[in-house]
């Protein structure tokens, strides 16, 4: 029968490694609520909710990649970052992969952590690192914000990939006979095309929200461009 | 929130349903990267079951709540495409209320003050250094 897992599943990875990555999920997202509490004020919070909301709406939208019998979905890490920044963004895909895991199925609950480490903390991390580096450097036009998020999303998506292939070296319940390399490959490989879904999704949502509303785009507000620029951020101004 | 974000938020949410509750039914069935790579050295029979070799998805056990919504369909619905999609729609609103719910609770209080005041704090060393 066919089951539609998205995430780690239980068994994949071994109790005492889930436990521990469940722990380090648990501290991050701490710093995530303690420093995203900062940037939570009455307008954020409910757009917060729906950049959540919404991710969740794209992640079961599986699109084939160029590998046949393969598909990709949204993550999301680099999309919440750039609308709602890099602490909230985390915690809108945590709060994703914990109502899936809880109310879908999807992915295992005592692997939880597992999964918003990857792709709640470091996808989202990576992300906001890139997007932080490349607004600064990139010309303020919609171009300069796609390639921004095209960039930064596709790179997202590999980071979370390597971050399982960690947890699979650490306490993967299949013996590979020393085969990680293998994996390695296959989950770069796959999620090197998956990220490029990601990155055309991403850059379309967020030039689109950029073109409605641009003080709703918490990168183009928080970052401002390494010249002075004349014109103030956008954001502020209504 | 002024008017204008209400109505962003209520046309973002609109969006979110329609792809969670129409366009998730012309969703790809194939498995995603992870479960793929997991895969690899299994065959599967049309079914999806495994038909021989050995792979890291052979270790893979029962979901822990599984529940009437598990694997993105509602129980008890046969239709596929209504199936889908309603349990698409109800993981929206209820992702919605989850996170908007939680960033709502913790949210910095009394906001406007604060943040003309943050905002000034902030452009201060930035003017200086610049």
């Amino acid at each position: 029968m066919e089951t539609l897992a998205m995430h780690i599943s239980n068994g994949i990875i071994n109790g005492p490694v889930a436990a521990v990555f469940a722990a380090i999920a648990l501290a991050a997202l701490a710093v995530c609520v303690l420093r995203g509490r900062q940037d939570l004020d009455d307008r954020l919070a409910p757009m917060a909710g729906l950049v959540a909301a919404f991710i969740f709406a794209v992640q079961m939208l599986n699109f084939p990649i160029f590998t046949a019998g393969v598909s990709g979905h949204l993550l999301g890490g680099a999309l919440a970052a750039l609308l709602v920044g890099p602490w909230v963004g985390a915690l809108c895909v945590a709060v994703v992969l914990v109502v899936q895991a809880l109310v879908f199925g999807d992915g295992g609950v005592a692997m939880l952590g597992l999964n918003i480490t990857n792709m709640a903390v470091l996808g989202t991390a990576a992300a906001y690192l890139l997007i932080a580096a490349l607004l600064r450097v990139l010309p303020r036009t919609p171009a300069g914000l796609a390639v921004t998020a095209f960039v930064s999303a596709l790179v997202s998506v590999v980071v979370a990939a390597m971050g399982f292939v960690v947890q699979y070296q650490l306490g993967g319940t299949t013996d590979l006979g020393g085969n990680l390399a293998g994996l390695a490959g296959t989950m770069a490989v796959s999620h090197l095309l998956i990220g490029i879904g990601e990155g055309l999704i991403t850059a379309t949502t967020v030039v689109t929200v950029a073109k409605v509303r641009p003080d709703l785009v918490y990168a183009l507000r928080a970052l401002k461009p390494a010249a002075p620029a004349p014109v103030p951020a956008v954001g502020g101004v209504r | 929130m002024k008017k204008r974000s209400w109505g962003f938020l209520v046309g973002g949410l609109l969006v979110a349903l329609l792809l969670a509750g129409v366009v998730s039914n012309f969703a790809s069935a194939h498995p995603d990267g992870l479960d793929s790579s997991l895969r690899e050295g299994c065959t599967f029979d049309a079914e999806d079951n495994v038909t021989g070799g050995s792979c890291p998805a052979l270790q893979e056990k029962e979901h822990e709540i599984g529940g009437p919504l598990a694997d993105y369909g509602i129980a008890g619905i046969d239709n596929e495409f209504l199936s889908t999609g309603l349990s698409g729609v109800l993981g929206v609103l209820l992702t919605f209320a989850v996170a908007g719910g939680a960033f709502w609770l913790v949210r910095r209080r009394g906001s406007h003050a604060a943040n003309r005041a943050d905002a000034t704090a902030e452009q201060t060393p930035a003017g200086r250094a610049g």
